[in-house]
């Protein structure tokens, strides 16, 4: 066989693995809606200072951070809940929500064997074995439960590169120097509304740092699980990539079935320096809530890389199928000359989801780069928007961007909507945009009808083909789980 | 293989068939003529089980089962195979994945066994050498940016790949060049053996030069005015439509 051939014949392999992993599963619901039976730990609801300090002496923090919270809080209250993107939904009691969750065994533990094995079923029951030996080959995990992170896989292989991959609470107290010239760097408290909220209480989150010149040997991965009721989740991520150093980071995230709807509000910070790549991919599958739009999470996140050295490189890939309301911009700042930025986007809506999601490349350096490819699909009676802001310096020379953006509509009760911003300070500078809409059409089912293709079959195969830029850029093994997702989340939105 | 009884169908409540009866046995080509709105397409599209088009009266037997309880898929794996007029883009599916997904779905429903990769990409290669295609088609989005020429192409490729038991071309020779009608046809006469049959629906002889008809079907404002052996194609060629337009009245006061 030529070589032309056995790429042919894996990539027909490949195809066809998928097309039936998706057909095994368009029958099936919400799968990861089950509550665990953990004993865990809720602080009273509501927020004031004394349930700050409570979180921060829960964790163990040095007097700095217990500080950067309470200046976060008190900033926080002087600030008011953004009301402008589109989407609508019944104000958040902030007073009505607990701000810490965990599990009540203690969070630290120096082996598996300590952690609760009622979490490590859990775990095990989403797809994600903590267990070193049954784990993925190839990714490293650290697991977020509520509001702590319960374990951290490949520690030890990874430490042999000097790669320092742990919860952040646990970073706090182990590299200060790094969490302190670093954290709100990218993402000060004072950005907006969630993220000083975000600051003040954030529980934990995963924490990456890649020395020098190291290419990490694993795709890295955080998986977030809220499972307690009534708590809000507030995580905070920090990614810093050093000269000449390489990570793709992976996070997915589910939670149970309930009736009230939850609040999301995480941060995460990149740092990319020069000749450094980070790549970062997230499938979000919070729970969405019911058919009849009861129930779900919000989904109030703030992603943001700087690309601070020359010719680094920051990545942002996401499937967006969860959420009652998901509303978020990865984002990226290019101060490096010759640094890029990419956004990589496929967001899908059903019943009465709401997305208003898309990026923010902003163009300090010379010759910037930045490509936006963004997929919405709407199906139901849901609303996807896309916003994004494309913005060149002054001294932004020859910087460029390219933007594309499509929207796919099945059925006439749902919405898409495009709102994209451009600000442009240098000549030099040259900007794309190319949008498009279009409805999965009824001819096209026909003809896929007509070749022995039953119609959920033919959908997922056209609304797969409308994402295939973007399932492209997702690891292996998240691009099966995204397809899997899109199937179950589309499932009988066309009849 | 086929009876078809009686049959009256209405497109957005306007009847266009108006009483059809026909009946095609296996290894038979069957020519359907007629001039443009004569409802030649619409009865290529209801064999097929589009449901733009509404059956009103009569009946459609395929190898002994009722046609119109049958959904489109169920048509097409039973062995009912529509070459499109206009064939449809499907962006970012590779013709890989449709025609594996395609050919095992029926395989599946004939209680046989999925083809494997290798034997899969055999049968690609078979096939696309008889229609002179690129060997980057494999690869290609369904239709994205083939020209029109290639669409009706690929829609034969199709047709061999699949090899059902009916063929149904419709205007499959339109906007072909006579090079390009002669490799369409060439394919065609490749699929047909005694074991299936063919409808060819056209408005020109031309492409009978090459799919020799045992039967020719005139249809006019919903009926088969007239039927015969190929001679009648080249005899609506010489002649136009126009005089056998005339028993017209005579129908319609019968």
């Amino acid at each position: 066989m030529s070589n032309e051939e056995k790429k042919n014949l894996g990539a027909v392999e490949e195809l066809s693995e998928d097309m039936k992993i998706i057909e095994d599963l368009t029958k099936e619901e919400y799968k990861w809606g089950f509550v665990s039976e953990i004993e865990s730990e809720v602080a009273p609801k509501g927020l004031n200072e004394d349930i700050i300090r409570m979180i921060s002496e829960k964790k163990g923090e040095p007097e700095w951070m217990t500080e950067w919270r309470l200046k976060a809080y008190r900033y926080w209250l002087k600030m008011e809940e953004p009301k402008w993107p589109n989407v609508k939904y019944a104000p958040v009691d902030f007073q009505d929500i607990s701000y810490y969750a965990a599990p009540k065994k203690k969070p630290q533990y120096s082996s598996l064997d300590e952690v609760d094995p009622e979490l490590l079923k859990t775990f095990e029951k989403l797809g994600i074995p903590l267990e070193e030996q049954k784990a993925l080959a190839g990714v490293a995990v650290d697991a977020v439960f509520d509001s702590v992170s319960v374990a951290t896989t490949f520690k030890e292989t990874l430490k042999e590169k000097g790669i320092i991959f742990c919860s952040i609470s646990e970073a706090i107290k182990e590299h200060p120097d790094l969490v302190k010239k670093y954290l709100g760097s990218v993402v000060p408290y004072t950005d907006n509304f969630y993220a000083a909220l975000n600051s003040a209480v954030f529980s934990d989150g995963s924490f990456v740092y890649i020395p020098k010149g190291v290419r990490c040997p694993m795709e890295l991965s955080t998986y977030f699980r809220i499972n307690a009721q009534e708590t809000g989740q507030f995580e905070r991520t920090l990614i810093i990539a050093d000269e000449g150093s390489y990570v793709s980071y992976l996070e997915g995230c589910t939670a149970p079935i309930r009736d009230n709807n939850q609040l999301h509000a995480a941060v995460v910070e990149l740092i990319a320096l020069d000749n450094a790549e980070i790549k970062y991919s997230t499938v979000q599958n919070w729970y969405p809530g019911d058919k009849e739009g009861k129930g779900g999470i919000y989904n109030f996140v703030t992603k943001r890389g700087a690309c601070r050295g020359v010719n680094s490189k920051i990545s942002w890939t996401q499937v967006e199928t969860g959420s009652a309301i998901t509303w978020k911009y990865p984002s990226c700042i290019l101060q490096g000359e010759n640094s890029i930025g990419e956004f990589y986007s496929v967001a899908v809506t059903n019943n009465f989801q709401q997305a208003d999601t898309g990026t923010k490349m902003v163009h300090l350096g010379k010759n910037t780069r930045s490509t936006i490819v963004s997929k919405g699909i709407s199906a139901g009676r849901s609303n996807n928007s896309y916003r994004g802001l494309v913005k060149v310096g002054k001294k932004a020379t020859n910087a460029r961007n390219f933007t594309q953006c499509d929207s796919l509509l099945m059925g006439d009760k749902c919405g898409a909507h495009t709102f994209p911003y451009i600000e442009v300070e240098n000549d030099t500078a040259r900007v794309e945009h190319e949008a498009t809409t279009s409805k999965v059409g009824e001819d096209q089912i026909f003809y896929l009808n007509q070749r022995g293709i039953a119609t959920e079959d033919a959908i997922n195969m056209i609304v797969n083909g409308f994402c295939k830029e973007v399932f492209n850029e997702l690891p292996m093994e998240f691009a099966v789980e995204a397809q899997k997702l899109l199937a179950i989340t589309l499932e009988g939105s066309v009849g | 293989m086929l009876t078809i009884k009686n049959l009256h169908a209405t497109v957005e409540g306007k009847e266009i068939l108006k009483g059809i009866d026909l009946e095609i046995k296996a290894g038979e080509v069957h020519a359907i003529m007629g001039p443009n709105g004569s409802g030649k397409s619409t009865l290529a599209n209801i064999l097929a089980g589009n449901s733009n088009y509404e059956v009103t009266e009569g009946e459609i037997i395929f190898e002994g089962k009722n046609l119109l309880e049958m959904e489109p898929d169920e048509r097409a794996k039973e062995g009912i195979f529509l070459a499109f007029q206009y064939p449809i883009e499907i962006p970012g599916v590779s013709n890989a994945t449709f025609l594996k997904t395609a050919i095992n779905e029926k395989r599946k429903h004939l209680g046989l066994p999925e083809l494997t990769p290798k034997e899969f990409l055999n049968l690609m290669k078979e096939k696309s050498k008889i229609l002179g295609m690129d060997n980057d088609l494999l690869g290609r989005s369904v239709n994205v940016g083939f020209s029109g020429g290639e669409k009706k192409r690929n829609e034969i490729f199709q047709l061999l790949m699949l090899d059902p038991k009916l063929a149904i071309l419709d205007e499959t020779d339109s906007g072909l060049d006579i090079d390009a009608l002669k490799i369409v046809s060439n394919g065609v006469n490749v699929f047909h053996n005694d074991k299936n049959a063919v409808i060819v629906v056209t408005h020109y002889q031309r492409l009978l030069d090459y799919i020799v008809p045992d039967y020719v079907h005139v249809l006019y404002k919903g009926k088969i005015i007239k039927s015969g052996g190929k001679e009648l194609a080249l005899l609506l060629e010489e002649r136009g439509y126009d005089w056998i337009k005339p028993e017209e009245v005579e129908l319609e006061s019968n």
